[in-house]
């Protein structure tokens, strides 16, 4: 057993140390590294929703949209007035010093992560009273209507979008801003690793697979169902909403539609990614993500103008052919790997039944 | 609250029979998307990208010359051909499978749709003018384009003449024994594969036909089919499968919410006040079901 602990470790600590490395080795790719850090983060807080808990949501994006709107909005309203820095394209007539810029930053993801925690336990009890499919459309209209509604607010920027603060000027080091946002991320990966890898060996797994399973049973067993789908809906909420603080920093400028509840981009990305990986596994989506990112980075501008119809038609395939993702299909494979004991016998009776 | 639509009592009625004649509009995807849910147990995200794509067949006549009211004709005839080959390439591998992998798999189909239409006709707000004039009501001051009073019969026309088709024909009653029990139907001979290519073909046909009307009431958009499909699924979740009367009704109830959200909230929360309106019924249901201890299924 401890064998296995330390090839863990060996592991992990190789990871965390091409992590630390990444943005001096590979400096031009920051901001994509960036990225990548992200899309793990809200694949990994997807498969805890669609992978353990059984519902296929679309709606996540609507936390991470909200993360963007309340990082950006706390970090000006902090200093300024917001209505006149939306109004004005903001960071021409005001100026953040470096202080300011980072106590903004700070706590608003502070905010922007408690905030989509609290409004996905204020809605949970009415969404996730639904189930299967009509979960998922109903999420789905609700990532759209957050978008479209966000894009008549006059005082986040309606549909002209916000303009979120520049990086300090002060600040001479050009490489700063995406050493910054890189850390961050890759610090918010972290954490999220952690806690989703805590969840893994707790109870609390074992419950949302029973959910997933057969809630009905799950609930003749006596679990409150109810209260574990939201504890599970409002920890998804709550890492959705600091990935889109961050995003919306980094981008440095929030569309309602395009950018912060972008349900065609992101809300397809995040569900894509972890079925590309394998729903229900710890690995699955974060070698989804990787493979989806470079698939996308390497390929996006080979196509140029096509992407969406391949975009499109990989959403098809995957769906079609791969539901169960790579690990689904290597778990197939290799069932000793998994821990899987496979009776040989029982094997054959199996494929003399087909 | 001062709002002109309480006060100007014309406008109610503007609003009103402007919702109705584009809720008949709406009722005519619904129908369709009623049809495939009912027999193939799939939901088609794509359904409002059919509708557009329809839409564009008819611009396109009107680009060439001929009067875009027959493209009420020509488009469910390209359309079936589209939805049949769409079921070949894609819809026979869902059909039976988990409905979540329907709903990802055509949302897939949408993005292609959305993105090649974009090539296609480019990414501008279009309208094919029929030039039909205006109706004048109550002393001038209710105006009704002629083009919409024209979309709804011809809707009407169309949904009766699929209700008979599907009551009188060989196909339809196969298709209403399919949706029954698809099992007992292949056993007494039916081609169910046959069936439901035809199913689908029939459904984009419908779209085909929504879409010409839409491109010369409405206008059109590459990326505005994600609300009509959400419209349909709304209209069919409160009407239930296969209640043509319902669902006819709910969906003028969807066309007269939509004008009033547009006069109370103004146009820009239009779309938003669409999808807010799934969200409530979807929540009205599940507390008036969770009462029974039951749920949407």
């Amino acid at each position: 057993m401890s064998n296995i602990k330390q090839k863990d470790l060996i592991l992990y600590s190789g990871l965390i140390i091409l992590g630390l490395a990444a943005p001096y080795l590979f400096s031009a790719f920051k901001v994509q590294l960036t990225y990548l850090c992200v899309l793990i983060v809200l694949a990994m807080t997807w498969n805890l929703q669609g992978g353990e808990m059984g519902y296929n949501t679309f709606g996540n994006i609507l936390f991470y949209g909200l993360g963007m709107y309340l990082t950006a909005s706390v970090q000006v309203g902090m200093f300024f007035p917001l209505a006149e820095w939306t109004e004005s394209g903001g960071e021409k007539t005001f100026v953040h010093s470096t202080a300011q810029y980072f106590q903004g930053i700070g706590v608003g993801l502070l905010v922007s992560a408690i905030i989509p925690a609290i409004v996905a336990g204020a809605i949970g009890y009415a969404i996730l009273g639904l189930r299967g499919h009509y979960f998922a459309i109903c999420t789905l209209g609700l990532g759209i209507a957050a978008g479209e509604i966000a894009g008549g607010i006059e005082i986040i920027g309606a549909g002209q979008g916000f303009t979120t603060p520049p990086f300090p000027a002060e600040i001479v080091d050009t490489e700063a801003r995406g050493k910054f946002f890189y850390f961050l991320s890759f610090a918010l990966l972290i954490g999220t690793f952690i806690f989703v890898k805590y969840i893994y060996g707790s109870r609390f797994k074992l419950i949302l697979n029973a959910i997933r399973d057969n809630e009905d049973k799950a609930e003749a067993m006596g679990i409150q169902t109810m209260k574990y789908k939201i504890t599970g809906w409002m920890c998804s909420a709550f890492f959705c909403g600091l990935a889109g603080g961050i995003m919306g920093g980094l981008i440095g400028y929030i569309d309602s539609t395009d950018v912060a509840f972008d349900g065609r981009e992101m809300g397809v990305f995040m569900v894509l990614m972890a079925i590309l990986g394998g729903k229900g596994t710890l690995w699955g989506p974060v070698i989804g993500a990787t493979l989806f990112h470079f698939f996308k980075e390497g390929l996006w501008t080979l196509i140029l103008g096509w992407q969406y119809v391949a975009l499109g038609v990989l959403i098809v395939v995957i769906v079609i052919y791969f539901p169960e993702g790579l690990m689904g299909w290597l778990r197939e494979k290799y069932p000793e790997r998994f821990g899987e004991v496979i009776d040989e016998k029982d094997r054959k009776a199996q494929v003399e039944l087909k | 609250m001062d709002f002109l639509i309480f006060k100007a009592p014309m406008l109610m009625v503007q609003a009103s029979l402007d919702g109705i004649l584009l809720g008949i509009l709406f009722a005519l995807i619904a129908y369709g998307m009623a049809l495939q849910w009912g027999v193939m147990n799939i939901i088609n995200i794509a359904q409002g990208d059919l509708v557009i794509l329809g839409g564009y067949i008819a611009y396109t006549m009107y680009l060439v010359g001929i009067h875009p009211a027959w493209g009420v004709i020509v488009s469910p005839i390209i359309m079936y051909f589209v939805g049949v080959l769409l079921y070949k390439l894609v819809i026979n591998k869902v059909v039976d499978r988990d409905l979540f992998i329907s709903i990802l798999a055509t949302f897939g189909i949408a993005i292609v749709f959305q993105q090649l239409m974009n090539f296609i006709f480019g990414a501008d707000v279009v309208v094919a003018q029929s030039e039909y004039g205006t109706t004048m009501l109550f002393d001038n001051s209710v105006t009704l384009p002629n083009s919409k009073i024209f979309s709804a019969f011809i809707s009407v026309l169309y949904a009766v003449a699929l209700v008979v088709y599907m009551k009188k024909s060989r196909l339809g009653r196969a298709i209403r024994a399919t949706a029954q029990n698809a099992r007992a139907a292949k056993i007494l001979g039916v081609d169910t594969e046959k069936v439901y290519a035809a199913t689908f073909g029939i459904n984009a046909a419908l779209c085909g036909i929504a879409g010409a009307l839409i491109s010369i009431t409405l206008t059109l958009h590459p990326y505005v089919g994600l609300p009509y499909t959400v419209r349909s699924f709304m209209i069919v979740i409160v009407a239930g499968l296969g209640n043509l009367p319902a669902v006819a009704l709910s969906g003028m109830g969807l066309g007269l919410f939509e004008e009033f959200a547009d006069y109370i909230l103004g146009t820009e929360f239009r779309i938003g006040a669409v999808f807010m309106l799934l969200v409530f019924i979807l929540v009205y249901r599940r507390f008036k079901l969770s009462k029974k201890r039951e749920y949407l299924k």
